[in-house]
């Protein structure tokens, strides 16, 4: 006997997924679907659900359900979000659930949950205000309801919990019972609400559990390539592996009458699907299908051939200067002693654990996907010029990513891809799903970027001036040449931006110092990597640094401690950071410590690790300590995981790069492209020198600190600098 | 044809017999819980146990599955999360993306099963998982934690209620 799929459906619970995702009362009124089909009658159970407004609905129950406008991919902004409602909400913060708000819904209603693109570290430093009023504005609703049931002054009701008490009378009632009653208020105005003072907070700020844990602990949590619908579809592409190819032809006779095959087809251009009956038939059958690429002119292309390319630009005449104070290279040619060196950082690649995917379901007056992304938004657009329907017939569904880290943003390639499959089986829901080693060779990867920079220093060791230029791949050429304002492409310098716009501000200043970029595209595709350029451009600088406060005889914090009085919050993660690590204190034998600090996504960061080298060139980063200072922090365990995390993401970038061959990419799997283990895992510390003038991003920001401090410590270890990546390419590797 | 004991129960399946296990799992049987990270057996995504040993099921063929084997997926780890991995992961929210947590769970189960008492090096070589969100730090410290070498505390509240730390 077959077992049937559907007698299988997770045993979590179909309740559960409608009242903690899906239709929590307020999304039945707005008309959600749900992805398992979920029959009206389990619905009928959180029909009662009152929406005060559209960030919080109270159920009857007590439950308050916060929507969230945002994606949440590890990172932790649903539980942050939450937290910053609950906190003006003064609800239960053991009754809170969270509902993700769909695409279709924010344009239906004016686009009022604001900006649902997941990106830059944005997700709470840019809604933190307005999330905040909606749940003031939705506790004042609450409260005045209660008042006018009692007849009392609304200043004479007290709230805590999500519940409501009158002292003068010993009345108490709960969010539950007058929430009804409280929908039907006019809203107070919102501008005119006074927010609490982050010393009051009693929820956010605090090192709660995430919400979204328990279901990533029994295998109930549904991620995108989880799941199932009656009479679903798979589908596996494969696009020409040399970017800027075509496809040519393909055989489908051999395949065509594999097990469950239903159809092999052209996608667009470049691109070849099958579709079957389970995607490891899809995949079984694409492996076999043999399939002719017209590779084109970049098939000449490889990893040398394009540092060539990037070092013309060290030292071509086409540069722009950002910053030029004084004249640094004049200053440079007639300091006491120089220094010239050459950096080079490769392409790396995303590869978030969950390979790309989307299910998309074309009927005739509607088209649906439901897909991991980062910008629901962008992914409803796609389908709708995708699909020819217009966006009011759309509906996108974002499922949790199983990863993001800037791979699921702007590029809607993969919904592209789903909705020309899908188009020839109108009705169905077709499931794609790339493999790893497609996710690999498909991706937009980390820009690869040189640098060329000089210094000199003056007799007594101070700076006499700095000169760097940067030479490499522009994500804005490839991806957003509007952004590039008279053909100078700033944003390739993130982080060594002379003023705070922008968020990523260079930590010194000095009488003398140029700072340029050369643009020198390659035929890869590049995009958004977890910090973007801020990673090239902090060790750049960072490692540069410590050679110049070498030359200089000069210790590396003390050397930029002197060229930052006028940057204090750069200055002051520099110093908590070196005064958590201990730095100048005695190491054990062997052990090395190195410093760095940048600023990026609006938040100042500073690390030291401490390294050990064996004479066989086995690198071993035993601890690394972080100061973020992120203005104000709305979950501090939370915003530690993070941290944590950016060890990881960026200590693979010492292990692995995406090379290139013919043309493609080289490392399309886990056995070539080696990802940071358990094993080389150091002990991670974090200190949070908090300023609470400002809102900083979270995800991003320590990342660009982590390669340098661990280079610097390698640099002091053996008396060398690391100048490029991967560490193999010194005789060394990551243990 | 192949006829798999999962988690208690015998499920036929009707699929080719060089179908990874993994996809019988997730595809036919319909839990899907166990991941799919690579399918070259690099990841641990996609781990489970077979006779008590955690084996990467992407790269094990159903036809080399024997009758009497038994294969224990994140489902069937324990009835409510209650098993000391899945409290102590709950602890100190281990999980980020959360995709390679049911392999990570799976792969500290069968460590703890063969060593109560694991070293920092019996988990280097042990937990060889790939997590690119990075709970590496966490994890270290959860399996510890299950092993009783650190206090659990309020495991079981913060497995059930929004809990504080
Ligand atoms: S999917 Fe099996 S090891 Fe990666
Ligand atoms: S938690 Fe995201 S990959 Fe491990």
């Amino acid at each position: 006997m077959k077992t049937t799929i559907s007698s299988e459906l997770p045993k979590i619970s179909r309740r559960k997924f409608l009242v903690s995702t899906a239709a929590a009362g307020g999304g039945l009124a707005l008309g959600f679907s749900l992805p398992f089909g979920i029959g009206d009658a389990a619905a009928q159970s959180v029909a009662a659900a009152s929406e005060i407004n559209i960030w919080v609905v109270v159920q009857p129950d007590e439950t308050c359900v916060i929507r969230i406008a945002r994606a949440e991919m590890g990172q932790g902004t649903l539980t942050g979000l939450a937290q910053l409602v609950a906190e003006e909400l003064e609800c239960d913060w053991k009754k809170v659930k969270t509902e993700q708000i769909t695409a279709g819904q924010n344009l239906a209603r004016k686009r009022a949950w604001g900006d649902m693109s997941t990106s830059g570290s944005r997700g709470i430093r840019q809604s933190h205000d307005y999330v905040r009023r909606g749940g003031a504005a939705a506790r004042m609703m609450l409260v005045q309801a209660a008042a006018s049931e009692w007849n009392v002054p609304v200043g004479d009701l007290q709230v805590a919990n999500g519940v409501i008490t009158h002292a003068g009378s010993g009345r108490s009632t709960t969010y539950g019972k007058v929430a009804n009653a409280a929908a039907k208020l006019t809203p107070p105005d919102l501008k005119s609400i006074k927010l609490k003072e982050t010393k009051n907070w009693k929820i956010a700020g605090k090192p709660l559990r995430r919400l979204d844990t328990i279901d990533k602990l029994n295998g109930q949590k549904i991620y995108a390539i989880d799941l199932k619908m009656p009479g679903m579809l798979h589908a596996t592409v494969k696009d020409c592996p040399v970017f800027g190819g075509k496809l040519a032809s393909f055989d489908d006779s051999k395949v065509k009458g594999m097990a469950g095959v239903k159809s092999v087809m052209k996608v667009n251009d470049t691109t070849v699907a099958v579709v079957a009956d389970t995607w490891w038939r899809a995949k079984k059958a694409m492996d076999a299908l043999p399939i002719v690429w017209d590779e084109g002119p970049n098939a000449k292309v490889n990893s040398a051939s394009i540092a060539e390319h990037l070092k013309s630009g060290l030292t071509g005449s086409d540069a722009f200067a950002q910053i030029d104070t004084g004249d640094a290279p004049k200053a440079i040619a007639a300091a006491a002693k120089k220094i010239e060196a050459v950096y080079s950082v490769p392409f790396t690649s995303h590869t978030p654990m969950e390979p790309m995917n989307c299910t998309v379901k074309l009927s005739p007056d509607k088209a649906e996907i439901w897909i991991p992304t980062q910008s629901l938004e962008a992914s409803l657009a796609a389908l709708s010029s995708a699909s020819g329907q217009p966006l009011d017939k759309c509906e996108a569904y974002v499922m949790d990513l199983g990863g993001g880290f800037g791979r699921r943003i702007g590029n809607q390639d993969v919904v592209r891809q789903g909705v020309a499959i899908a188009k020839a089986f109108p009705g169905t829901p077709v499931k794609m799903v790339w493999t790893r080693e497609e996710d690999q060779a498909h991706d937009f990867y980390r820009p690869i970027a040189q640098c060329r920079l000089f210094a000199g220093v003056d007799e007594k060791g101070n700076l006499a001036g700095l000169h760097l230029r940067v030479s490499g791949q522009s994500i804005n050429a490839f991806a957003n040449p509007a952004a590039i304002k008279d053909g100078k492409d700033i944003r390739q310098l993130q982080g060594l931006w002379p003023t705070l716009e922008g968020d990523a501000q260079i930590g010194y200043t000095h009488a003398n110092l140029r700072t340029e970029y050369a643009m020198r595209n390659t035929h890869l595709p590049v995009g958004p990597w977890r910090g973007v350029n801020t990673n090239q451009n902090g060790i750049f600088m960072e490692c540069f640094m410590d050679e110049v406060a070498k030359l200089a005889n000069r210790d590396p914090l003390e050397f930029r401690r002197s060229l930052m009085s006028e940057r204090p919050k750069h200055l002051g993660v520099l110093n908590a950071a070196a005064e958590k690590a201990g730095w100048g204190k005695p190491l054990p034998k062997g052990v090395y410590r190195g410093i760095a600090q940048f600023m990026g996504y609006g938040s100042y960061s500073a690390a030291v690790a401490e390294v050990s080298v064996s004479p066989k060139g086995e690198v071993k980063v035993h601890r690394c300590v972080f100061a973020l200072d992120c203005g104000n922090v709305v979950n501090p365990d939370q915003t530690a995981a993070q941290i944590e995390g950016s060890v990881a993401y960026g200590m693979t970038t010492l292990h692995s790069e995406i090379s290139v061959e013919k043309g493609r990419v080289v490392e399309t799997n886990f056995d070539n492209f080696r990802v940071m283990k358990i094993a080389e895992m150091p002990k991670v510390e974090v200190v949070l020198p908090l300023t609470h003038d400002f809102w900083g991003g979270v995800g991003e920001p320590t990342i660009c600190v982590v390669v340098p401090a661990i280079l610097n410590a390698i640099h002091a270890a053996t008396g060398k600098p690391v100048r490029s990546l991967p560490l193999s390419k010194q005789g060394l590797t990551l243990v | 044809m192949a006829q798999l004991n999962i988690n208690g129960r015998t499920h036929n399946v009707e699929v080719e017999p060089d179908t990874p296990l993994l996809w019988a799992i997730r595809e036919q049987v319909g839990l899907t819980g166990t991941k799919y990270g690579c399918g070259v057996a690099q990841c641990g995504a996609c781990s489970v146990h077979l006779n008590g040993e955690v084996v990467r099921s992407c790269s094990i063929p159903v036809s080399s599955i024997k009758a009497g084997d038994r294969i224990t997926t994140i489902e069937g780890l324990s009835r409510d999360s209650s098993h000391p991995v899945q409290k102590a992961w709950a602890a100190i929210d281990v999980p980020q993306c959360g995709y390679c947590q049911s392999g990570q769970i799976m792969a500290a189960a069968a460590l703890l099963a063969k060593k109560p008492k694991p070293t920092d090096k019996d988990i280097d070589e042990a937990m060889t998982n790939i997590c690119r969100c990075g709970t590496y730090h966490r994890i270290r410290a959860a399996v510890h934690m299950a092993a009783g070498n650190t206090k659990v505390g309020s495991a079981d509240a913060a497995a059930t209620d929004n809990t504080t730390v």
